[in-house]
């Protein structure tokens, strides 16, 4: 019988956790390794240290005006950052030439549209409507606390409006899927009546001129509300985003209505500049591209025909140079009588710029929706306009969620480029500022600054597409 | 219901009548919103009196460019102040793309390097430069040379022959002799050669089987008969260097810090774009395409070059050809710092000559020009690396 005996043993294996065996790992595991390695912190050395030594070591924080610094550099022989420039000219950065009295404007305005916004943004937090109310009454108090009663009163409207409106959805279901034509009759009658209702109270209390944007307001609600079944709280909360909050961000910030002074759009500036350009590019952009997206896969060979030559002409050319178009070509377009102003040209622009990279990412979407969903809703018998509505936009939108991301994240960066047409945004305030003869040669102060704003809220974006692409799982790769 | 089939179809229900009712108001309301806008430009122009017409392009320019590669001064007419403007935009946009994509490379590969420092830090690269506005990025490199960096007198001086200071980059060059035309000819040659070699080889290896080094015999044509020429020329080695002479350089060849700040700029920003796409591109051949490619006995670089690399083009090309028109289209920013690109230039025209439409027209028919002819050429490439399936 042969007698087994155990191998000795071998020795326990090599270190595989810890600082050192981590770093052979990954930093020097062979010599190129090595050297990309020293290469790499040869680069951050050079980088780091004298950028921290600007920044904070040597720089000048308090004190409110130039001496401050120069006196402080001169104490220590070093020169830093003066942050005392981005502190004395914050304002000016934030909200440009805008009336110091005036804005808390501003500021009521950016916090309703975050109350409007967070939810709808982050629904996976805001899934329950409790979750919602106790949220929007936090942000109701809030209002109360920094604007007054009359805020507050527009801000409860505001955000708890939808819970009715889903309410009233729920029960109208019946009549919002019915074919009948005295069932139409009826709806199409009250939506004129209450129209102009609507038009006739904006008459009176904003004045001349302003009936048709609040009538077209309350008809798109109106018509939401009869004519489509079972939208949620979610989807009441996007179209008050683009119905009612334009009319009240309109009204709020340019004012001369309900005793709110007038402040004319050279006034505005800064970074609050950037966000009206961004969102309202965005806002009306989106609409036009899936429109226009439409078109340009619509079976009717005209329509695509212009959609598609629209499309291309405007990918093909650069943002700059629309903008100049839009600065010198419109007062031309237009009868001597019809004065257009700087923002809202640039405006019109950049949506129509941008409505045609909408329209490239939606037709993405289009493509990629299953042809037995067309011929479902076909089979039903629905015409066209109801099932894109109610079958494949929504499909499409919940699949180019990304792109449309990416493409608003462009569309932020872009807005600076409205500094070249004499817009003063965030980046054209810095120039601005950099010119003052007060503060001459703190250059580097101003855009490193406006650099870290844009950065933030870039990152911010790409970050959150990047989550809900994982959460959504609408990679089209 | 019975007899619905045989009934005669009410006109506004007929789907094929309506889809000629839509187009026709497509048409009409085009033609009217065409008409509108005409109407009120030729109104408004009459009233402006500015006649309409290309005309301008052969008046007087009457404005300086500061840098050209033609022979231009403001007596020259618009046309070519134009096209000096054109000629700037290709330059830019040509080296820009170039670099970008060497660069762009770089980081992508960088991005996916076992070393964990080098991967995070074209990480952080890649965040940074994305997420800033392009025109940020070109206002700060131009206040780089005009504020930061010292005047001629206390240039950088990085490299011997090279100077940084705020009136550009000054590097030598060597002294114009006849042998480096040589050389270049040569080179011209030597590439012409290569390729019809290589193509030689390919088919000599497809019919018998023979393969050729054609790699070290086309490396060793192209760096040998140039430097062939240049020696039998003579071997010259006069350098034309900078010499800091009063407030400026005098000698050597200068780039302006308005040339630098954009390229800089475009290239930076469109790199990080770039790295994304080459990450990706490699991320999306599977890992057993490598590991089947070695298992069969291939050579590294045979790996990269025949199993690697032509799946991760696929995926690569499209968006890069994208990349590559933003690099083009964002050159226009060239305005915002004064360097004279197509934009600008035609920007100063619009301004003198009131000629909007006409000026604004040229910008789209050269930038429809540059995507049309970037995007055929991409998508001949394209074809060209597609999958070749039985």
């Amino acid at each position: 019988m042969k007698n087994w005996q155990s191998s000795p043993s071998l020795p326990s294996p090599e270190q595989q956790q810890g600082l050192i065996k981590w770093c052979r790992m990954n930093l020097f595991s062979s010599v190129v390794n090595t050297l990309l390695t020293l290469t790499g912190l040869l680069i951050l050395w050079w980088l780091i240290p004298p950028f921290f030594q600007w920044a904070v070591v040597n720089s000048c924080w308090t004190g409110d005006s130039r001496e401050v610094c120069d006196a402080a550099f001169a104490a220590s022989g070093k020169t830093g950052a003066c942050w005392v420039f981005i502190k004395v000219r914050l304002g000016m950065f934030m909200y440009g030439f805008y009336p110091e009295v005036e804005r808390w404007r501003i500021n009521f305005v950016l916090l309703v549209l975050a109350l409007g916004l967070l939810p709808v943004l982050a629904y996976g937090i805001f899934s329950k409507n409790l979750r919602q109310a106790i949220f929007g009454v936090f942000g109701l108090l809030t209002v109360f606390y920094f604007f007054g009663i009359i805020p507050a009163i527009f801000t409860a409207a505001f955000f708890f409006l939808p819970f009715l409106l889903d309410f009233l959805s729920a029960r109208l279901a019946w009549l919002a899927v019915s074919l009948d034509l005295w069932h139409t009759l009826i709806k199409l009658c009250l939506m004129l009546l209450v129209g102009a209702l609507t038009f006739f109270l904006a008459v009176t209390f904003i004045g001349e001129g302003h009936g048709w944007a609040s009538t077209l307001a309350t008809v798109v609600l109106l018509l939401v509300l009869f004519f489509v079944r079972n939208v949620t709280v979610f989807a009441w909360r996007w179209i008050l985003l683009f119905t009612i909050f334009p009319l009240f961000a309109f009204y709020m910030l340019v004012g001369n209505v309900f005793s709110l002074a007038h402040v004319e759009t050279h006034y505005w500036g800064g970074f609050f500049l950037t966000l009206v350009v961004a969102s309202s590019g965005m806002a009306t952009a989106l609409p036009i591209g899936i429109l226009m997206a439409l078109g340009r896969r619509s079976e009717l060979p005209v329509i695509k025909v212009v959609c598609v030559v629209f499309i291309e002409i405007a990918r093909s050319v650069p943002l700059v140079s629309v903008l100049f178009m839009a600065s010198v070509m419109f007062p031309l377009f237009l009868p001597e009588s019809v004065t257009f102003n700087k923002l809202l040209r640039a405006l019109v622009g950049i949506a129509f710029f941008y409505a045609a990279y909408m329209a490239e990412v939606v037709r993405g979407g289009l493509q990629a929706i299953p042809k037995g969903q067309y011929e479902a809703a076909k089979a039903l018998g629905w015409p066209y306009w109801r099932m894109m509505a109610v079958v494949i936009l929504p499909q499409t939108l919940r699949l180019v969620i990304p792109g449309l991301a990416i493409n608003f994240l462009s569309l932020l960066k872009d807005t600076t480029l409205v500094a070249v047409i004499g817009l003063l945004d965030l980046l054209g305030i810095a120039k601005a500022s950099m010119a003052d003869a007060e503060w001459l040669g703190f250059t580097k102060e101003a855009y490193v600054f406006a650099g870290i704003v844009f950065w933030v809220f870039c990152f911010a974006i790409s970050r959150y597409s990047v989550r809900l692409e994982k959460k959504l799982h609408t990679s089209l790769h | 219901m019975d007899t619905a089939s045989s009934e005669k179809i009410p006109f506004l229900r007929d789907p094929e009548k309506r889809a000629l009712l839509y187009q026709i108001f497509t048409v009409l309301g085009v033609a009217l919103l065409s008409y509108y806008l005409i109407s009120n430009t030729l109104a408004n122009l009459e009233r402006q009196s500015i006649s309409t017409g290309f005309g301008f392009l052969h008046k007087e320019a009457a404005f300086e460019i500061g840098e050209s590669v033609l022979d231009y001064s403001a007596a020259d007419s618009y046309g070519k102040a134009l096209l000096v403007g054109f000629i700037n935009t290709l330059i830019v946009s040509f080296i820009g793309i170039v670099l970008t994509v060497i660069l762009g490379t770089i980081i992508g590969i960088a991005r996916l390097s076992s070393n964990w420092l080098v991967s995070k830090l074209s990480a952080s690269y890649i965040e940074l430069f994305q997420d800033i506005p392009v025109l940020l990025q070109l206002f700060f490199w131009y206040a780089f040379f005009y504020e930061i960096l010292p005047a001629p007198k206390q240039a950088l001086n990085p490299v011997t022959g090279v100077f940084l200071s705020n009136r550009g980059l000054v590097f030598g060059v060597p002294e114009y002799h006849p042998a480096y035309l040589a050389a270049l000819t040569a080179l011209i040659v030597a590439i012409i050669a290569g390729i019809i070699l290589k193509k030689w080889a390919h088919r000599r290896q497809d019919t018998t089987g023979k393969s050729l080094p054609t790699g070290k015999i086309i490396t060793a044509m192209v760096i040998g008969l140039p430097l062939l020429a240049w020696l039998l020329g003579g071997a010259p080695t006069a350098m034309n260097t900078p010499v800091l002479k009063g407030f400026n350089f005098k000698g050597g060849v200068t780039v302006t810090p308005e040339f630098t700040a954009l390229l800089l700029g475009l290239v930076l920003y469109t790199a990080a774009f770039v790295a994304e796409i080459v990450r990706a591109g490699i991320q999306s051949v599977s890992k057993g395409q490598q590991e089947a490619a070695v298992s069969i006995g291939l050579k590294p670089g045979q790996v990269l070059n025949l199993v690697i690399l032509p799946q991760a083009l696929r995926v690569i090309v499209p968006p890069l050809t994208s990349q590559m028109l933003n690099l083009t289209k964002n050159s226009s920013l060239a305005v915002a710092i004064g360097y004279p690109d197509f934009v600008s230039v035609a920007g100063t025209t619009i301004n003198q000559t009131g000629q909007a439409i006409e000026g604004v027209g040229l910008i789209m028919i050269v930038y429809l020009i540059f995507s049309l002819s970037t995007s055929a050429f991409m998508n001949w490439y394209n074809k060209k690396i597609k999958l070749v399936e039985r």
